[in-house]
C-alpha cells in the first residue's frame, strides 16, 4: 500500500515548522507499514491524478502574494479531490485562501478559492500564543496560533473545535478552524499533528478508506511520547 | 540640559545604588524624559562615533569581536549590556561611564542593536555605521513576520550617516538599500553550508550573490580560516567556534576596515586569532576531567549551522528546550531543523518541552535514551554519563540556568 500526499508551496508557505505535518503522517504510515511518497507543489507544476492527501502550510503576507494566481489555476482539481472525500489539511495562511477571499492589512483583497465558505479580513490585534480547542471527534487539540486576520465561518459551516484557550477564528465566537467533509481549515500551528496523533490518524484512515473503499484497521502505535508533550503544552501559559 | 541631566542622573545612580538598588531601570527612565536627546548630546562627541550591529543571529559575538579589534587597535570602546530596555540600558550606561564634568572618554561606541528596539533607537541616536547580519526566523511571537524584520533592519540603514555593512548573501539583507553600502560575503565553496532561512527545508542557494564584496569568506579547515580582503587572502587560526562565528568575522572585519581604512589588515587579522566565544556561546568547562561545551540555539537556521558544526561521533549530546518569554513561547520551529546528523549520539533531552524535543526526534526516527525534564538533575546525568566529552544544546534560559549549575561544579 503506498499514500501519495500533495505538499502544496513548501518553499513558499513554509513558517512556522508547518512541514513537520507532512512529516507526521509520512512517518505514522511508514511505522505501519503503509508507504508514502510526497509530491511538492510549486507554482506552474501540474497536480497528480492520483493523490490521497492534500496539505498546505502557514506563510506570511508576501508567500501568499506568491501562490495567489496559481491557487486559483489548480482549485478546480483541489476541490474535485476534496469533494470527493480526500483528506486535506490547510494551515493558516493557505485556509484563509481556501476561503472566499482574504483582506489584507494594507486593503488589498486576494481571492479564495471557495472550498469553505468562510472570510476572513485582517485585524488591528495580532493574535499569538498556545491555543487548546475542544472537539467532539478528536478531544482536546493543542496548538499555537499566530496571524491577525479574523475568519468568519458561513451559516452552514461547521468549525474544527470550540477554543478552550486562545482567539481562534476571529477571538469573538469561540470557533476555531472549519471543517467541510475531510476537509480541515485551522489557524493551529505547533505543529498541530504531531502532538495530537488522533487528528493525524484520521487523515490516514480516511485516505485508506478512500483508496481500499473499506473502513481501515489502523495498527495501534505507542503514542508515549506524543500525550506527554500534548499535555505539557496544554498546560503551558498563552 | 546636557550637565544637568549627568548630574541628576548620576545622583539618581547613587541614590538607588545607596538603597539596594542594582542603579539600572531608574536613572534611564528619569533622564529618558527630561532630556530625550541625551544620547545623542553624548555619543555625537565620540571622534569615531556609534557603530551598531544587528541582525537575527551572531549579533552577541559579532560586538565582542568588533568591540576586541577596536581595543587592540588602542581605542577606547564604550560598548553595552544588552538588557530589556535598550535605550535606557544604554543611557545608564553612559551615565556610569561619564565624568560629572561631562567627560565621556571613549573613542568610539559599540552597541548591540536588538532589532525590536531598532527604531527607537534610531529616533534618539546618531548611527555613523551600522552592521547588519540576517533576519531569521527568531521569535515569530515577538516580531510576526520575517519580511516585517527586514523592515526594522531597513530603518536602521536609512538613519545610518556614514556606511552600512551588509551581508549580501542574507536574501533579505542583501536587498536593503542605503546611500553608503559595503558587503561581504561567501565563496561558493561555503555558500552551501549556509542554509539561508528560505532555504532551511528546500535548498536552492548553491552559489553566491554577484554583488562586489570587500571581504570574503573563502574557506575552513579545521579552525583555520582564510579572509580574502580587498581581493588579498588572509589565514588565521580562529579560537572562535563554529562556522557561523567565522563568518561573523567577515562582517567583523569589514565593519573595521571601513571605520579604520588606514589601519593594517594584517593586524586586524592577526588580532582575530586572540578572542574567544562570548558568554554560552561555545564557551567551554573542564567538569570530572571532562570537557562541557555549551551551545546557544535560538532559531532553526542558528540550530541548523551550530549542527553543521558540531556534530560528530566523539562527544555526547544534550538538547535543552525551554519555552520562556526569553526563548520564545512558539516552539514549532524545531521541526525547522533537520537532526539526522546528531543520530545516535543524543543521550539526554531536557528543558520545560523536553517531551516536544523528543516527539521531533521520534519523528526523524532518532531514539533518546532519557528524558528528564528538569535541568539540575538532567545536566548531574548526562555529565557522569560515559567518558566521551559532552555538548550541551540549548535555548536562551536553559542556557543561563544549566551554565549557572556548571560552573558551580567546573575547575577552571
Amino acid at each position: 500500500m503506498k499514500l501519495k500526499i500533495l505538499h502544496l508551496y513548501p518553499k513558499e508557505m513554509n513558517l512556522y515548522g508547518d512541514h513537520g505535518n507532512v512529516l507526521a503522517i509520512k512517518r505514522r504510515c511508514e511505522w505501519r507499514g503503509i508507504d508514502v511518497e510526497v509530491v511538492e507543489h510549486e507554482p506552474g507544476n501540474k497536480i497528480p491524478d492520483d493523490i490521497d492527501i492534500i496539505f498546505g502550510g502557514g506563510g506570511q503576507d508576501s508567500g501568499q502574494g506568491k501562490i495567489e494566481d496559481d491557487l486559483q489555476t489548480i482549485a478546480p482539481k483541489l476541490k474535485d479531490f476534496i469533494n470527493n472525500n480526500t483528506p486535506c489539511l490547510v494551515i493558516c495562511g493557505v485556509y484563509q485562501l481556501f476561503g472566499k477571499y482574504y483582506k489584507t492589512g494594507s486593503g488589498k483583497t486576494i481571492k479564495g478559492i471557495n472550498v469553505f465558505d468562510v472570510t476572513t479580513d485582517a485585524g488591528k490585534e495580532r493574535y499569538i500564543g498556545n491555543v487548546a480547542i475542544k472537539s467532539n471527534e478528536f478531544g482536546e487539540i493543542v496548538g499555537y496560533e499566530n496571524h491577525s486576520g479574523l475568519t468568519k465561518l458561513g451559516k452552514n459551516m461547521k468549525p474544527l473545535g470550540e477554543v478552550i484557550v486562545g482567539a481562534g477564528n476571529n477571538a469573538k465566537d469561540k470557533t476555531e478552524g472549519c471543517r467541510y467533509k475531510n476537509c480541515i481549515g485551522t489557524y493551529l500551528h505547533g505543529p498541530i499533528l504531531p502532538k495530537n496523533p488522533k487528528l493525524t490518524d484520521f487523515f490516514i484512515a480516511k485516505a485508506l478508506e478512500r483508496k481500499t473503499g473499506q473502513k481501515p484497521k489502523l495498527d495501534k502505535l505507542d503514542d508515549t511520547v506524543e500525550n506527554k508533550a500534548h499535555a505539557v503544552a496544554a498546560k503551558r501559559p498563552r | 540640559m546636557e550637565k544637568l541631566s549627568i548630574i541628576i542622573g548620576k545622583s539618581i545612580q547613587a541614590i538607588s545604588r545607596l538603597r539596594g538598588g542594582g542603579g539600572s531601570a531608574l536613572p534611564g527612565l528619569v533622564i529618558e524624559r527630561i532630556n530625550p536627546k541625551f544620547i545623542k548630546q553624548i555619543l555625537s562627541k565620540l571622534p569615531l562615533g556609534v557603530v551598531v550591529i544587528s541582525g537575527t543571529n551572531g549579533k552577541t559575538t559579532t560586538t565582542k569581536i568588533i568591540s576586541e579589534l577596536f581595543e587592540k587597535q588602542g581605542l577606547k570602546v564604550f560598548t553595552n549590556n544588552t538588557g530589556s530596555n535598550f535605550v535606557r540600558g544604554v543611557i545608564s550606561a553612559i551615565l556610569q561611564n561619564i565624568k560629572i564634568t561631562g567627560k565621556f572618554d571613549y573613542d568610539i561606541a559599540v552597541l548591540e542593536l536588538d532589532e525590536a528596539h531598532a527604531v527607537k533607537f534610531t529616533e534618539v541616536a546618531p548611527i555613523d555605521y551600522s552592521l547588519l547580519l540576517n533576519v531569521q526566523r527568531d521569535q515569530l511571537d515577538r516580531f510576526g513576520e520575517i519580511d516585517y524584520t527586514a523592515s526594522l533592519l531597513q530603518k536602521v540603514a536609512d538613519a545610518t550617516r556614514k556606511t552600512v555593512v551588509l551581508n549580501r548573501e542574507d536574501p533579505r539583507v542583501g536587498k536593503i538599500k542605503a546611500k553608503n553600502i559595503k558587503y561581504y560575503g561567501l565563496s561558493n565553496s561555503l555558500i552551501k553550508k549556509f542554509p539561508s532561512d528560505d532555504d532551511l527545508i528546500v535548498t536552492s542557494n548553491t552559489k553566491s550573490s554577484n554583488k562586489n564584496a570587500d571581504v570574503i569568506f573563502e574557506r575552513l579547515e579545521g579552525q583555520r580560516a582564510t579572509y580574502s580582503i580587498d581581493k588579498k587572502d588572509y589565514t588565521v587560526n580562529l579560537r572562535l567556534k563554529g562556522i557561523y562565528n567565522a563568518y561573523n568575522v567577515a562582517g567583523a572585519l569589514a565593519l573595521c576596515h571601513t571605520v579604520m581604512p588606514d589601519a593594517k589588515v594584517q593586524r586586524f587579522v592577526d588580532d582575530i586569532s586572540t578572542i574567544e566565544s562570548a558568554f554560552g556561546r561555545g564557551e567551554s568547562f573542564i567538569i570530572n576531567g571532562k570537557e562541557v561545551e555549551i551551545l546557544l540555539v535560538k532559531n532553526p537556521s542558528a540550530f541548523q549551522l551550530s549542527i553543521a558544526s558540531f556534530a560528530d561521533d566523539s562527544h555526547d549530546y544534550m538538547i535543552a528546550i525551554n519555552d520562556k518569554i526569553a526563548d520564545g513561547r512558539d516552539i514549532s520551529w524545531l521541526w525547522n531543523v533537520n537532526f539526522n546528523k546528531l543520530d545516535n549520539n543524543i543521550k539526554l533531552v531536557s528543558g520545560i518541552r523536553a517531551y516536544d524535543m523528543a516527539l521531533r526526534l521520534k519523528y526523524d526516527n532518532i531514539a533518546v535514551d532519557r528524558i528528564i525534564e528538569n535541568l539540575e538533575e538532567a545536566v548531574d546525568a548526562f555529565i557522569s554519563d560515559g567518558e566521551k566529552p559532552k555538548r550541551i544544546f540549548a535555548t536562551y534560559t536553559a542556557m543561563l540556568e544549566i551554565r549557572k549549575i556548571i560552573s558551580g561544579k567546573s575547575i577552571l
